[in-house]
């Protein structure tokens, strides 16, 4: 049995950890050692933008540690994420080399996003208790320092996920500031989220109830590991921040095993989850206990091939976007009949695109969202469609890939841009830009395919011959108008693949 | 609840369980502790040489009484700190009540040795000669000239005037003091009075003067005399009677007044600022050197000194009269132990217990990993070998197949294996994390060469948590195998020290549970600076969550006994004076529970209060070997649980140091601990029974069977080690398979 070695490291705002793990297709995944350094990164980046020097060098030290601890256990492979503290910062293009220096270690930088579907993957491999517990009506409940997110499940599948600022660290914060009492606390506490759960509640659920709520967090997990459970009833939550709130008063920490400054947390934890709980008519709460770490190992296994993937990930990012295309009223016949086009002209051009299976979701993502910009303006699709989807969160994808499915969205529309032309307008690499030029082409020729919106094309073929891509459609369609289009639209689409487009009808 | 709330709620309930009059001073405890060592030194069942070694430990263990716990007293006596103990005693009541007691102790200490020690020896052919004048020409002539070669060389006679300052006696050192005058013809003296020695001579009309010379260490303190020949017998000298003898040889031009030995105790607390320190390592050596130069605390003079010296040595170390001690006999009964280990008197050491055997699990050369894979292994020391345990260090140092190895020294002895082992590791690129512990009391200096040799060697050394000290004994062994990373842990009630193991008795388990392994990886994490584990699986940590924790399993007991539940909680440690521990013992002896404790030192928790601890039977054991192990049964109604663990049940275990309190589990490891403390229980020779009043006397053996504790494990230990030797050699022995005749 092939037993795997694998560092996770997560380079948070208030610590760093490791975790290490071993990896097995028979065992499955176990942690071996977990190891967290205390160190306030938030509040240097947060603040002033920039880490200090004395900073970065903690950083350094504390990852070269984590180095020689990972040679120690034959580590053969890791994935250092930074998150909140380093995405905000100005200057992570110095800093981030300096580490790799001290360390040789890696420090990749995820967006929110990412790091939610990462807690979110490390729930799904719980595997069959995640089953149960999204069947029927499901919220994650995602509860970080500085902001929660929370993602809503119907039957099985992803409806809406939603970024808030009500971190427990900022609202303990913001209430530590005020000199109240502590039931006054847990008052304003109340108040705070209460109002922006409400405003959620009336976007995504109206009277609907969400029966379960999966909470990922530090504290009410950790509290109820310490009672060797890891469920807890509505009712009983308000318990929990009972407890937090009297031990954190007469040091009765001792007996919960967690330290004061633990138990402040989890008072606030425990308050706000009891608010979304009752908001949502939640019965039953699951804590999991799992860790940003933890969903690292899970994505590596998984792409690795060790564990075979316990939930389709991609449908819940596929319907995010469907969830996103909705709330700007876009088209989802039509965004099925482009998605099957695109889809076969991809498969069909992959030798000579040579883009993977991720980009195909880019690619998917953007047929879904072609046409949100019309929501704001018709005769500005494309600019409104990319400005709309970089301001929106789709969890599962990297602000680089949110980036690039804008572009596609924005090229279907507009002018193509080339890299040289571009001037510094972006941030994306040449290799990026070329990705974008070939999705969009694939999108163009989808959409010129569907420009009567009625969806004559769904049962197209697509082949290569030569230097053409015959594109057969059944017999007995009027397609002149396509025909049209896709002449017209052929030229970059040529330009990209060195293809031509070319429509035959099916004979009978 | 707030302690006053609940003493009111207990005032009206009718018991207040942290009535003072329930509990016995510490200190005062403690020496009765002594005196039942010295009732082993006085008892005629030891073997001579055995009551010798008894009187010797004595004798060190009251100096490190002074060197610490009178030190603090006087330290809070002068601080002018108000606050009473839990038995209502301030510190100034407590200082004079135990100086009291000590002066009366180190009476009988001397009563024994004069009366019988000393009588004994010398009917054995031992005399010891209390005086040059007493030895024959023969020996006067060794003895002059080992004066002359050894001894004189290596003095440093320190003359006292007021251009030199009082010199500085080091703590525990032997001196000698002199009164000295001018010989006529040596013209005017070049020595002059300090201010206070002057004022303690009252006049300086007899021309004293004052002078001291240190009874050099590095030399042996007992001389053995040469043998007449066809002399039978041994005649030993103190070195400071040769030294007395020949003062004059040291100041030349004058006469000798009188000279008579002292040793003077200082305060050896130390006050490291752990969070000021940048380098701990650096601060303790910085600390040890002040030591040295502590207040004095003690001085102890021969009986018959002149009154003048004392007076002399009672300004210059600014000493209350009640703080010197005047002794019947030599100073320093520590040579005792060195008269023990004289040749030709085998006879009179003791030869019944039997040396450390084989671990029946773990025999010579077994694959140690492979044996701890088949099932948790008790270890019982000093009846069962340590050599397991730096075994299993020193193959962890070997084998490819290791990654890490873990972990915390606390007292190792001088020429450790188990270091060497590491060091070894470290060496052969294993990664290797030491906690030393510096703070280890009267251990620091050997403590931090250690610290900086296995540095050298490229261990990871730490020193643990800034106010905490590591008493932990944990060793955690990372292995890679086939089927992934295995740990391997060693857990023990004593220090990873090879000699201490062949004389204290104490457990240890070794396992590779799962459970053990994350809860170990955790605390050498934590240990390191990270954060420590959201929760722990097996493993209880002081000083975050023991005492909870055992006042929990207390109270359980409790509750049980209300509900009619078999309810009993047995357990053995060195000290018991935690309040909040013993009020638990108190409120389960009054629900019923029946609580029988074994504890070697302090108690502080007292037996026979009508209402409060009925219930409760306290034993100590003091006998060949020091009893050190902890072990904490409970019965959790008929389905026991059992706990071993570095920590005794006193606040600075369970308040101020990394502890680690591990449970039993299996069932052949928790019958192997029940059957420790049930014989212990039984035992009716080296036991001694607490009694209401707080003394100590010996189980009544009337009708009642000799049981030796210690002994019975001795031979269980080699009963055992028998069968598991035998066991293997039947495996080993090939049998031919024998076939029935077909008829």
């Amino acid at each position: 049995m092939a037993v795997h070695m694998f560092g996770a490291i997560d380079v948070g705002s208030y610590e760093i950890g490791l975790k290490i793990y071993q990896i097995s297709r028979g065992k499955g995944i176990k942690v071996i050692d977990h190891l967290e350094r205390r160190i306030d990164l938030g509040s240097d980046t947060y603040n002033t933008g920039k880490l200090s020097y004395e900073r970065v060098q903690q950083v350094g030290h504390i990852l070269a540690e984590y180095a020689k601890i990972m040679r120690t256990y034959q580590v053969e492979a890791y994935q250092a994420y930074g998150t909140s503290a380093i995405r905000e910062m100005n200057n992570r293009s110095l800093v981030l080399p300096q580490w790799e220096s001290a360390s040789g270690i890696h420090v990749d930088v995820i967006s929110n996003s990412e790091q939610r579907f990462l807690d979110y993957k490390s729930v799904a491999f719980r595997g069959s208790q995640f089953d149960d517990f999204i069947r029927d009506s499901c919220a994650i409940v995602d509860i970080g320092g500085g902001s929660i997110q929370i993602s809503l499940f119907n039957e099985n599948v992803l409806v809406a996920t939603q970024n808030m600022p009500l971190g427990i660290l900022r609202l303990y914060d913001s209430v530590a500031a005020l000199d109240a009492r502590s039931t006054q606390k847990e008052m304003l506490i109340e108040e705070i989220v209460d109002a922006q759960i409400r405003t959620f509640q009336k976007l995504y659920l109206g009277d609907r109830k969400i029966h379960n709520i999966i909470v990922v967090d530090d504290y009410i997990s950790s509290f109820l590991q310490s009672r060797h459970t890891e469920y807890v009833d509505t009712a009983n939550v308000d318990k929990i921040s009972q407890i937090a709130r009297e031990s954190s008063l007469n040091g009765l920490s001792r007996s919960l095993g967690m330290t004061t400054d633990a138990l402040h947390l989890l008072f606030v934890s425990a308050v706000m989850l009891r608010v979304i709980a009752y908001a949502f008519g939640a019965d039953t709460i699951w804590a999991p206990g799992v860790t940003l770490c933890d969903g690292i190992a899970y994505e590596y296994a998984e792409k690795k091939r060790i564990l075979p993937p316990s939930h389709n990930f991609e449908e819940d990012i596929l319907a995010c976007a469907r969830n996103i295309s909705n709330r700007y009223q876009g088209s989802m016949a039509r965004s099925q009949t482009l998605e099957t086009i695109a889809v076969k002209i991809f498969e069909a051009t992959k030798k000579i695109h040579g883009l993977g299976k991720r980009e195909l979701l880019l690619l998917r993502i953007a047929t879904t969202l072609h046409d949100c910009g019309k929501y704001i303006s018709m005769s500005d699709i494309g600019e409104c469609g990319y400005q709309i989807i970089m301001s929106t969160e789709i969890i599962g994808l990297s602000h680089k890939e949110r980036e690039i499915v804008a572009n596609v969205v924005r090229f279907n529309h507009c002018d193509f841009i080339y890299f040289e032309e571009q001037q510094n307008a972006s941030d994306l690499d040449e290799a990026t830009y070329q990705t974008i030029a070939k999705l969009t082409a694939i999108l163009r020729i989808a959409n010129g395919l569907d420009r009567s919106h009625k969806q004559k094309f769904g049962d197209i073929r697509v082949h290569i011959q030569g230097d053409r891509m015959i594109l057969t459609v059944q017999a007995g369609i009027d397609i002149t108008l396509e025909k049209g289009m896709i002449s017209h639209r052929a030229d970059f689409f040529e330009e990209v693949f060195g293809l031509t487009p070319v429509i035959k009808q099916a004979k009978n | 609840m707030a302690q006053a709330e609940k003493e009111k709620k207990e005032k009206k309930d009718g018991i207040n369980f942290r009535d003072p009059a329930f509990y016995t001073n510490r200190e005062l405890s403690w020496l009765e502790f002594n005196r039942r060592c010295l009732g082993e030194a006085r008892s005629k069942e030891n073997p001579l040489m055995e009551r010798l070694n008894f009187l010797s430990i004595t004798a060190s263990n009251l100096d490190e009484f002074f060197m610490v716990r009178v030190a603090s007293l006087q330290d809070m006596v002068k601080a002018d700190y108000k606050k009473t103990d839990i038995a209502g005693m301030t510190a100034g009541e407590q200082l004079e009540a135990v100086l009291t007691a000590a002066k009366a102790f180190i009476e009988d200490q001397y009563k024994t040795l004069n009366r019988q020690i000393l009588p004994a020896l010398s009917q054995e052919g031992i005399v010891l000669v209390d005086s040059y004048k007493k030895c024959t020409a023969d020996e006067k002539v060794y003895l002059d000239t080992y004066f002359a070669s050894e001894v004189y060389p290596v003095l440093t006679p320190m003359a006292v005037d007021s251009s030199r300052p009082f010199p500085l006696i080091l703590n525990k050192s032997l001196n000698l003091g002199a009164l000295l005058t001018r010989k006529e013809n040596a013209g005017p003296g070049i020595l002059s009075h300090t201010k206070k020695a002057r004022k303690a001579l009252d006049s300086e009309s007899e021309n004293l003067e004052f002078a001291c010379v240190q009874v050099p260490g590095v030399l042996p303190r007992v001389i053995t005399l040469p043998k007449a020949p066809g002399a039978t017998g041994t005649r030993i000298l103190l070195l400071e009677t040769l030294i007395r003898e020949n003062m004059d040889k040291l100041f030349l031009n004058y006469d000798i007044v009188c000279a008579f030995p002292f040793r003077i105790m200082r305060n050896a607390d130390m006050d490291i600022d752990e969070d000021g320190a940048e380098d701990l390592l650096r601060e303790i050596e910085k600390q040890l050197k002040k030591r040295k130069r502590g207040d004095a605390i003690r001085l102890e003079v021969e009986e018959g000194t002149d009154p003048r010296l004392v007076s002399i040595l009672e300004e210059e170390l600014s000493l209350n009269k009640n703080e010197i001690f005047s002794i019947d006999g030599p100073l320093d009964l520590t040579f005792l132990s060195k008269v023990r280990k004289l040749p030709g008197y085998d006879a009179l050491h003791e030869h019944r217990y039997l040396p450390p055997q084989e671990v029946p699990e773990l025999p010579a050369g077994c694959d140690i990993f492979a044996q701890i894979r088949k099932g948790d292994i008790f270890l019982h020391h000093p009846y069962e070998t340590f050599q397991p345990v730096v075994d299993f260090i020193a193959n962890a140092a070997v084998d490819p197949d290791v990654l890490a190895i873990k972990q915390t020294l606390y007292r190792v002895s001088g020429n450790s294996p188990i270091v060497a082992a590491l060091a070894k590791a470290a060496d052969n690129g294993k990664q290797v994390t030491v906690l030393v512990e510096l703070k280890a009391r009267f251990d620091e200096e050997n403590n931090i060469v250690w610290a900086r040799m296995l540095e050298k060697a490229g261990a990871h050394v730490i020193y643990g948590l800034v106010g905490l000290k590591t008493h932990s004994k944990i060793t955690l062994v990372v292995r890679r195998e086939e089927d992934g990373i295995r740990r391997y842990v060693h857990l023990a009630t004593g220090n990873y020290n090879d000699i201490t193991a062949k004389l204290y008795t104490d457990c240890g388990l070794m396992t590779c549970k799962e459970a053990f392994g994350e809860d170990a990886t955790a605390v050498f994490n934590m240990l390191s600076g990270y954060s420590e584990p959201r929760s722990w699986n097996r493993l209880i940590l002081a000083p975050l969550w023991m005492k909870e924790r055992f006042k929990a399993l207390i109270a359980r007991e409790a509750e049980n006994a209300r509900q009619g539940e078999p309810a009993l909680i047995k357990a053995k440690m060195n000290s018991l004076c935690d309040p909040d521990i013993i009020e638990a013992l108190y409120k389960a002896s009054a629900a019923g529970v029946k609580i029988q404790l074994i504890i070697r030192g302090i108690c502080c928790l007292k037996v026979g209060i009508p209402g409060v601890s009925e219930n409760i039977t306290v034993r100590s054991i003091v006998g060949n070997f020091l009893e050190h192990s902890r072990i904490f049964y409970f019965e959790n109604a008929g389905k026991p649980e059992i706990y071993a663990g570095s920590a005794d049940w006193m606040p600075r275990n369970l308040d101020r140091r990394v502890e680690i309190v591990f449970p039993l589990e299996d069932a052949e490891v928790k019958k192997k601990a029940e059957h420790i403390l049930d014989l212990e229980l039984a035992d009716t020779m080296q036991a001694s029974i607490l009694q209401p009043d707080g003394t100590y006397e010996k189980v009544d053996r009337r009708g009642k069977e000799k049981i030796n504790s210690q002994l019975i494990f001795c031979q269980e230990a080699a009963e055992a080690a028998r069968k598991a030797r035998q066991s293997t050699q039947d495996t080993r022995l090939f049998v031919p398979e024998e076939h029935a005749e077909e008829e």
